[in-house]
C-alpha cells in the first residue's frame, strides 16, 4: 500500500523565509504618512480648504500664520491648499505610470521566465535594447512633441518608458522562483500554467515587486518634479509639487517658505515610499543585488 | 575576450541604429505640416523646399529615414531655423560644459564614497554604518532640484561666494578659477546623487566580499586591515561599484539638464529645454540623438573596463 498521501486542495505555498527581518515603528509611521496624504489627495475638495486658484492681493508673500498655516505665495494663493492639491497630480502620476508599467512588464516578465525558449529570448533582448535608450531624454523628447500636455499623456508616456525596467525586475524574479521545488511539484501534480502563474508564481514574487513598485513610484514623482520645470508637467496655475517648486525660483530671496514647504512636502512623501519599499525588501529578504 | 568584444559592438550597432529610427521618427509625431511648425507660418517658400529637402519629405518614410541618415553620417544634423545655426556645431560648442560637469561629479562622488564604504563595511550594523546608512538614504530622497534650490539659497544667497549663483556661468578658456567657482554648484549636486548609488552598492558589495574565505585566509596570514581593505576586497567589488558607476554616468549625461537649467550653464541640457521651449525641433531632435548615443558609449566603454578588471564575465 502507497503511502503517498496527496493533498486533496492544492494549497498554494507562498514560501516565507525562516528569518524575518522587523518592520519596525517607523515603518509603520511611513505607512501612515502616504495614507495620510492620500487621504488629503481624494477629500481635498470636501476639506475646510481655501480655494487653491484663489487670488488674494492683499496678503502677498506672507509667512506661516494661522490664516494661512503655510503662508502665500507672490500672487496671494494659500501654500497649504495647493500642497494638498498639488500631491493629486504627484500621487496620479507617479500610481498611474507604475500601474501601467506593471499592467504590462508582470505579465510579460512572468511569462518570459516561465515559458523560457524563444519567446524569452527574443523579448529579453528588445527589452535590453530599450533599457540603453535612455528612458529620462525618451520621455522628455516624446512629452515635447507630442503636443498638447496632459496628465494623462504625462501617464502614458513615462509608463510605457518604465516598462523594460519592470520586465528585467519582473523576470529575474520570476526565473529565481520557478526553479523551486514547489513549483516542479505542482508541475507534476499536473496543474494548469495559468494556475502555476497565478497561484504559485505571482505570490511569491508579489514582495518583490510591491517593493520594486514603491521605489519606482518615488522615482517617478521626482521625475515630475523634474518635467515641471522644463514646463513639460501639467501647465500653471494647476499646482503639483514640481510647479510649485518651480515657481519659487523667482521669489527665493523674498519668500522661502514657496520653496521650503512643496520641497518639505515632496522629499517626506519620497522618503516614506523608499523606506517602506527598502523595509519590504529587507522583509523578505531579497538582496538589493538581485533588483 | 575578442569574440565578446565583437559581439558587444554588434549589439552596440543594432542599438544605435535603433536609437536613430527614434530620433528620426519624432519628427514625425508633429500633428500637421512640418514644415509648418518647425519653422512657423511665416517660413518663406525657400526655407520651407530646403526643410523639405533635408527632411525628404517628399519621398516614402523609409527613403526619408536613409536620407536623414546619411546626412547625420556626415556630421550634418540640419540648421536650426530659430538660430540659423548648425546644430552640429551647437551641440560642439555645449558637450564639453557637460563633460566637465560629470568628470569632477565623478571624481568627488568616488573620493567621498569609496572610504565611507570601506569604513561601512568594516563594521556592518556599527554606529558609523548606520549614520552613514541614515543619511545616505534620506539624501536618496531629495531630488537634485531640491538640493540645488538649497545650495542657491545657503551658499551663493546667504554666503555670497562669487560666480555661484544663477547666470553667472564663466567658459573655461577666459577665467578657469572663476570656471571652476560657477562649476561647483552643479558639480556637488550631481555628486550627491551619485554618492548616495555608489556609496550604497560598494557598501553592501564589501560586506559580502569581506565574508569569503580568501579574506579569512589573507587575515590569518596577518595582513593588514588596510591592506586586505584595498588589495583584496576592493578589486572584486569594484565590478559592482564599476557596473553602477557606467549607469549612472550615463544618467548623469542624459539627466544633468535640471542642473544646468536652474543655473544657466550653457551645456547640453540647458541647451536641449531652451530649444524645447522655442520649438526649435531640429535642435531637439539633434540633442535626443547625441545624448542617446553617448548614453550607450559611456555603458559600452565601462562593460569593457569592468572586462579588464574581472576576465571572468567575457568567459561565461
Amino acid at each position: 500500500m502507497s503511502n503517498v498521501i496527496i493533498p486533496e486542495e492544492q494549497a498554494s505555498i507562498v514560501e516565507r523565509p525562516e528569518k524575518k527581518a522587523p518592520l519596525g515603528p517607523l515603518f509603520w509611521l511611513c505607512v501612515g504618512w502616504i495614507a495620510l496624504n492620500f487621504l488629503g489627495a481624494i477629500f481635498a475638495n470636501v476639506l475646510p480648504l481655501q480655494n487653491p486658484l484663489y487670488q488674494d492681493y492683499s496678503s502677498i508673500n506672507v509667512g506661516p500664520s494661522l490664516h494661512h498655516l503655510f503662508g502665500t505665495d507672490d500672487i496671494g494663493r494659500d501654500i497649504f491648499s495647493r500642497i494638498v492639491y498639488g500631491s493629486r497630480v504627484s500621487i496620479a502620476v507617479g500610481f498611474g505610470a507604475m500601474l501601467i508599467g506593471f499592467g504590462i512588464g508582470t505579465p510579460l516578465g512572468m511569462l518570459a521566465a516561465y515559458r523560457r525558449g524563444r519567446f524569452d529570448t527574443i523579448m529579453t533582448s528588445f527589452m535590453y535594447i530599450l533599457l540603453a535608450f535612455p528612458a529620462i531624454i525618451a520621455t522628455i523628447a516624446v512629452l515635447s512633441f507630442w503636443t498638447p500636455r496632459s496628465l494623462l499623456k504625462i501617464i502614458i508616456v513615462i509608463g510605457f518608458a518604465s516598462v523594460p525596467l519592470v520586465y528585467r525586475v519582473i523576470r529575474t524574479a520570476t526565473l529565481a522562483v520557478s526553479t523551486k521545488d514547489y513549483i516542479v511539484a505542482a508541475k507534476v501534480q499536473g496543474a494548469t500554467d495559468r494556475r502555476i502563474l497565478l497561484k504559485e508564481l505571482l505570490p511569491n514574487i508579489a514582495p518583490i515587486g510591491v517593493s520594486f513598485l514603491l521605489i519606482g513610484v518615488a522615482t517617478v514623482i521626482a521625475l515630475e518634479g523634474t518635467l515641471a520645470f522644463l514646463g513639460l508637467s501639467v501647465s500653471p496655475p494647476t499646482p503639483s509639487w514640481g510647479n510649485m517648486i518651480n515657481e519659487s525660483r523667482t521669489v527665493l530671496q523674498v519668500n522661502p517658505w514657496l520653496a521650503i514647504f512643496p520641497s518639505l512636502a515632496l522629499c517626506l512623501f519620497l522618503l516614506s515610499l523608499n523606506f517602506i519599499g527598502d523595509r519590504l525588501r529587507n522583509h523578505f529578504d531579497v538582496a538589493e543585488v538581485k533588483l | 575576450m575578442i569574440r565578446y568584444v565583437i559581439r558587444r559592438i554588434l549589439m552596440l550597432i543594432g542599438i544605435v541604429f535603433i536609437i536613430s529610427v527614434g530620433s528620426f521618427y519624432l519628427i514625425h509625431l508633429l500633428p500637421g505640416n512640418i514644415t509648418t511648425i518647425i519653422e512657423g507660418p511665416g517660413a518663406s517658400p525657400a526655407n520651407q523646399a530646403k526643410l523639405y529637402k533635408l527632411l525628404g519629405l517628399d519621398r516614402p518614410i523609409y527613403e526619408q529615414y536613409f536620407v536623414w541618415l546619411g546626412n547625420v553620417l556626415h556630421g550634418n544634423l540640419g540648421t536650426s531655423f530659430i538660430s540659423q545655426e548648425s546644430v552640429a556645431s551647437t551641440i560642439r560648442a555645449a558637450l564639453p560644459i557637460d563633460l566637465e560637469m560629470i568628470f569632477i561629479s565623478q571624481i568627488l562622488a568616488f573620493a567621498t564614497a569609496i572610504p565611507m564604504a570601506m569604513r561601512s563595511a568594516r563594521k556592518p550594523d556599527g554606529i558609523v554604518d548606520r549614520i552613514f546608512g541614515a543619511g545616505s538614504f534620506t539624501l536618496l530622497s531629495v531630488p537634485p532640484f531640491i538640493v540645488i534650490i538649497l545650495l542657491v539659497l545657503f551658499i551663493s544667497i546667504k554666503l555670497g561666494i562669487p560666480h555661484t549663483g544663477v547666470s553667472t556661468y564663466v567658459s573655461f578658456s577666459s577665467d578657469w578659477i572663476a570656471n571652476l567657482e560657477s562649476m561647483a554648484l552643479p558639480s556637488i549636486t550631481l555628486a550627491i546623487g551619485s554618492f548616495v548609488v555608489y556609496f550604497r552598492v560598494l557598501r553592501s558589495d564589501l560586506i559580502a566580499t569581506l565574508q569569503e574565505e580568501f579574506i579569512t585566509m589573507a587575515r590569518s596570514k596577518g595582513i593588514s586591515q588596510r591592506r586586505i581593505m584595498w588589495r583584496h576586497a576592493f578589486r572584486p567589488s569594484s565590478v559592482a561599484l564599476l557596473g553602477a558607476a557606467g549607469v549612472n554616468i550615463g544618467g548623469l549625461l542624459a539627466g544633468g539638464f535640471v542642473v544646468q537649467f536652474l543655473l544657466a550653464i550653457p551645456g547640453l541640457g540647458y541647451t536641449l529645454i531652451a530649444a524645447i521651449n522655442q520649438n526649435d525641433y531640429l535642435l531637439v531632435q539633434g540633442i535626443v540623438f547625441v545624448v542617446s548615443v553617448g548614453v550607450v558609449l559611456i555603458n559600452f566603454i565601462f562593460d569593457f573596463i569592468i572586462n579588464i578588471v574581472d576576465p571572468r564575465i567575457s568567459r561565461e
